[in-house]
C-alpha cells in the first residue's frame, strides 16, 4: 500500500512535469496548428535561466521566475519572426522541420552559455517533504501541480472570454477568412509563439528545483510533453494535463511492477495504442482540417 | 646571369649557416625526437575526464623534456581529440599509426573508444596505455594493451569490504542505464557472495530520469541494510535527494564516478553523510605521511593547479600516469615498440597519482586495492575513512 502510494506520488510529481510542457504543445496547436519541436529547448533555457538568476545573480525568487520566463518567450518571438515567417511556402511539414533545427541550435547556444555541466537549484519553499500513510510527496510537486491549473484556467479564460483569444483561435482556424475580418493574423501567430515559449519557460522554471538541469535535457523532456499532448489529444488543454499526469503515473507504476528498465518504453508504448486506437487522442474531438 | 648567380650562392650559404646553428643548437641531443601519442575526450560530454587528461600529458611531457628527454630523446606529444565517439577515436589512431608514426600511444579516455581502437593499435604494433576503466580492456590481457585507471572490480571491492565491516548483509543496488552502471551493476553482483552480501532488490535509472522515488520505493519495501548507487552525475546526486526526500535512514553508497566537487554542489545538503571510493587524490591532504602516493600527490596537485589555475580532478591522473610508465618503458629502447610495451610489463612498484602499479603478465592493470580509499561526505567536504 505505502509502495502504492510512493508509486502514485511519484508519478504525479513526474506527470505534472510532463502536464506543464503538454501545455506548451496543445497551446500553439490550438492557436497555430503548429508542433514545435524546439519546445523541450524551450524548457531548458526556463529551468537554466532561474538557475542562473535565481542561484547565481541572487534575484529574489519571483523577479528571477518572471525574467527566465520572459527570456523563454522573448526566445520563442525570435523563432517565429527570424526563422519562421519569412518561409516561402510554409508547408506546415517545412515549418516543423526547421523548429527541429532550432531545437538543435539553441541546445549549441545553450552548451556555449551554460557550459556542459548539470546545475541544481533549492526548492521553492524550505518545507520538508509531506508524509502521507509513509509515503512522500514534494513541496515542489504541489507547487507544479497549482501553477498549472492555473495556467489552464488562465488558457481557458483567455480563449473564451478575450478578444484576443477568440481572434488567435480564428486565425488557427482559418488564416485567410480570419485576416478578411480585420484580425492581424501576423501579430496573432508572433503572440501564439511567444505564449508557447513562455509556457516552456515555466515549466522549467518549475522543474528546476526538483531535479538536474542541464544544456541537453531538452531533448527528452520535450518528447515526453509531445508524447502527453498527444495522449490527450493535442487540442486540448484539460487533455493535456491529464495526458501528462496519466503518462507520469503509468510510467511509475511501470516501474513499480515490471521493471525499471522499461520506464521510457511504457511511455511511447501507450503513445502508439492511443494513436492506434484514438488517433485524435483522449480528449481530442473529430479531426479537424487545419492547413 | 652574373649576379643571379652569386646571390644563388650567397643564399645557399645563408641555409647552411643556419642547418649548422640548429643542429649545433640542439647539441648532443641531436637525436630525432620520441614522438608520442595522445586521444582523449577533450570536447564533448566526456570532457570532465579527457580535457584534464589532455592537460596532465602535456604538463608530463613538458617535465620529462625539461629533465633532459629519455637517453636524448625529446618527447614530441601528437593530440587529437575523439569526442566521446568511437569512430572518431578510430580515425585518430589510424592517424597516429600510419601519418604521425608515434611509438606509443596514451588514452583514450572511454572504454568504448579504447576497445574500438584496440584492433589498429594490435594491427600496427604499436603500445597503449588507456586512461579508461573498463575491465575489459586489460582481460583478456592483450601483450599491446595497459591501462592506469582503476577497474571497477576495485571500486565494487572497496565499497563491500567497508559494508562487511559495517555489519551489513543485505543491500539494495540502483544503477544507471548506461556502459559505467551496467558494468557496475555486473561486479555488485558477482562480488557480493564473497562478502557474505545479499542483494534484495536491483533497479535501474535513465541517466537524464528526474525523479527516482518510484525505484526507491521499490528498493525501500525490500528493506535491505544499505543501498549502493552506481552512475555518474547528475544522476546519483538525484537519488541523494530522493533518499533525503523519503527520509530512508539506511547508508547510501556511490560510486567513484561521482567523486568529484560537482557532485556535492549538486546534491546540496543530501550529500551529507554519503560513502564513497575514490581515487587518493580527493584526500591527499589527509592521507598519513606514511602513505607513498602522498608525494607525488602534492606534486601533481600543486603544479596542476599553478599551470592550469583550475582544480584538479583525479581523472588526468590517468594520463600523468600513463606519460610517466611510458617515459620509464622507454629507457634503453631506442623506440622499438615491442621493446616498450615488454618494458612496461615488468614495472613493479611505481608509485603514481592512481595508485602504485606493479604489472604482471595476467595483470596489464597493476594497481592494488590500494588504488581506492573510503571517503564520506561531511560539511561538504571528503573526509577520509580510516
Amino acid at each position: 500500500m505505502q509502495e502504492l502510494l510512493q508509486y502514485l506520488f511519484s508519478g504525479i510529481t513526474n506527470g505534472a512535469v510532463y502536464a506543464v510542457i503538454a501545455l506548451g504543445f496543445s497551446m500553439l496547436y490550438s492557436s497555430t496548428g503548429l508542433i514545435n519541436f524546439a519546445h523541450g529547448e524551450f524548457v531548458m533555457v526556463g529551468a537554466l535561466s532561474l538557475i542562473s538568476l535565481w542561484k547565481g545573480l541572487k534575484i529574489p525568487l519571483p523577479a528571477a521566475f518572471a525574467v527566465s520566463v520572459a527570456v523563454t518567450a522573448a526566445a520563442g518571438l525570435l523563432l517565429e519572426r527570424l526563422a519562421l515567417r519569412n518561409v516561402r511556402k510554409p508547408h506546415p511539414i517545412v515549418l516543423v522541420i526547421i523548429t527541429v533545427g532550432a531545437s538543435i541550435l539553441i541546445r549549441g547556444i545553450a552548451m556555449l552559455v551554460w557550459g556542459k555541466d548539470s546545475h541544481s537549484s533549492p526548492s521553492y519553499s524550505s518545507h520538508p517533504p509531506i508524509d502521507i500513510a509513509g509515503a512522500t510527496l514534494l513541496p515542489q510537486s504541489l507547487w507544479i501541480i497549482a501553477l498549472t491549473l492555473l495556467l489552464v484556467l488562465g488558457l481557458h479564460v483567455f480563449y473564451k472570454r478575450f478578444l484576443t483569444g477568440r481572434a488567435m483561435l480564428a486565425t488557427a482556424i482559418n488564416k485567410k477568412a480570419a485576416a478578411v475580418v480585420g484580425i492581424r493574423t501576423d501579430t496573432m501567430v508572433l503572440l501564439a509563439f511567444a505564449m508557447s515559449a513562455g509556457m516552456g519557460g515555466i515549466g522549467g522554471a518549475l522543474i528546476a528545483p526538483l531535479s538536474m538541469s542541464s544544456f541537453d535535457m531538452g531533448m527528452i523532456l520535450g518528447l515526453k510533453g509531445f508524447c502527453a499532448a498527444m495522449i490527450g489529444g493535442l487540442s486540448s488543454s484539460w487533455g493535456a494535463v491529464f495526458g501528462g499526469l496519466l503518462l507520469g503515473i503509468l510510467e511509475a507504476m511501470g516501474v513499480g511492477f515490471l521493471s525499471s528498465g522499461l520506464k521510457d518504453a511504457s511511455a511511447f508504448v501507450l503513445l502508439l495504442l492511443i494513436l492506434y486506437f484514438r488517433p485524435t487522442g483522449l480528449f481530442g474531438k473529430a479531426v479537424v482540417q487545419r492547413f | 646571369m652574373k649576379t643571379s648567380g652569386t646571390r644563388m650562392i650567397r643564399a645557399l650559404a645563408v641555409a647552411a649557416l643556419m642547418v649548422c646553428t640548429v643542429m649545433s643548437g640542439q647539441g648532443w641531443a641531436a637525436k630525432g625526437p620520441y614522438k608520442i601519442g595522445g586521444i582523449f575526450s577533450i570536447t564533448g560530454s566526456s570532457s570532465f575526464l579527457g580535457d584534464p587528461e589532455k592537460k596532465s600529458m602535456e604538463m608530463a611531457v613538458e617535465k620529462i623534456n625539461a629533465a633532459g628527454g629519455i637517453d636524448g630523446h625529446m618527447l614530441e606529444p601528437v593530440i587529437y581529440d575523439d569526442e566521446g565517439d568511437p569512430t572518431k577515436a578510430v580515425l585518430a589512431a589510424n592517424k597516429l599509426t600510419s601519418k604521425d608514426e608515434v611509438i606509443a600511444i596514451v588514452g583514450p579516455s572511454l572504454t568504448p573508444t579504447t576497445l574500438a581502437i584496440i584492433p589498429v593499435v594490435e594491427k600496427t604494433g604499436v603500445p597503449l596505455i588507456s586512461c579508461a576503466a573498463g575491465i575489459k580492456i586489460t582481460e583478456p590481457v592483450k601483450p599491446l594493451v595497459y591501462k592506469t585507471a582503476q577497474n571497477d572490480v576495485l571500486a565494487v571491492a572497496a565499497i563491500y569490504r567497508h559494508i562487511k565491516a559495517a555489519n551489513i548483509k543485505k543491500i539494495g543496488i540502483i544503477t544507471v542505464e548506461n556502459a559505467f552502471g551496467e558494468s557496475g551493476k555486473e561486479q555488485l553482483a558477482a562480488q557480493a557472495p564473497k562478502f557474505g552480501l545479499q542483494i534484495l532488490q536491483a533497479e535501474t535509472f535513465g541517466a537524464k530520469d528526474t525523479d527516482m522515488t518510484a525505484q526507491l520505493a521499490k528498493i525501500r519495501a525490500a528493506q535491505p541494510e544499505a543501498l549502493v548507487c552506481w552512475g555518474t552525475n547528475p544522476g546519483p546526486a538525484v537519488v541523494a535527494k530522493n533518499v533525503v526526500q523519503m527520509n530512508m535512514k539506511i547508508p547510501l553508497y556511490q560510486s567513484h564516478g561521482v567523486a568529484s566537487p560537482k557532485f556535492i554542489e549538486l546534491a546540496e545538503s543530501a550529500a551529507e553523510g554519503i560513502l564513497l571510493p575514490t581515487g587518493k587524490i580527493l584526500v591527499a591532504d589527509q592521507l598519513p605521511e606514511t602513505d607513498p602516493q602522498k608525494t607525488v600527490l602534492k606534486g601533481y596537485i600543486t603544479e596542476f593547479e599553478k599551470r592550469y589555475s583550475m582544480p584538479v580532478s583525479g581523472f588526468g591522473g590517468y594520463a600523468y600516469d600513463g606519460i610517466n610508465l611510458l617515459a620509464a618503458a622507454l629507457k634503453g629502447t631506442e623506440g622499438d615498440k615491442k621493446k616498450i610495451a615488454e618494458n612496461i610489463g615488468k614495472i613493479k612498484g611505481f608509485v603514481g597519482v592512481t595508485g602504485s602499479f606493479t604489472f604482471s603478465p595476467e595483470d596489464h592493470n597493476g594497481l592494488g586495492p590500494d588504488a581506492f580509499v573510503m571517503v564520506v561526505i561531511k560539511d561538504g567536504k571528503w573526509q577520509l575513512l580510516k
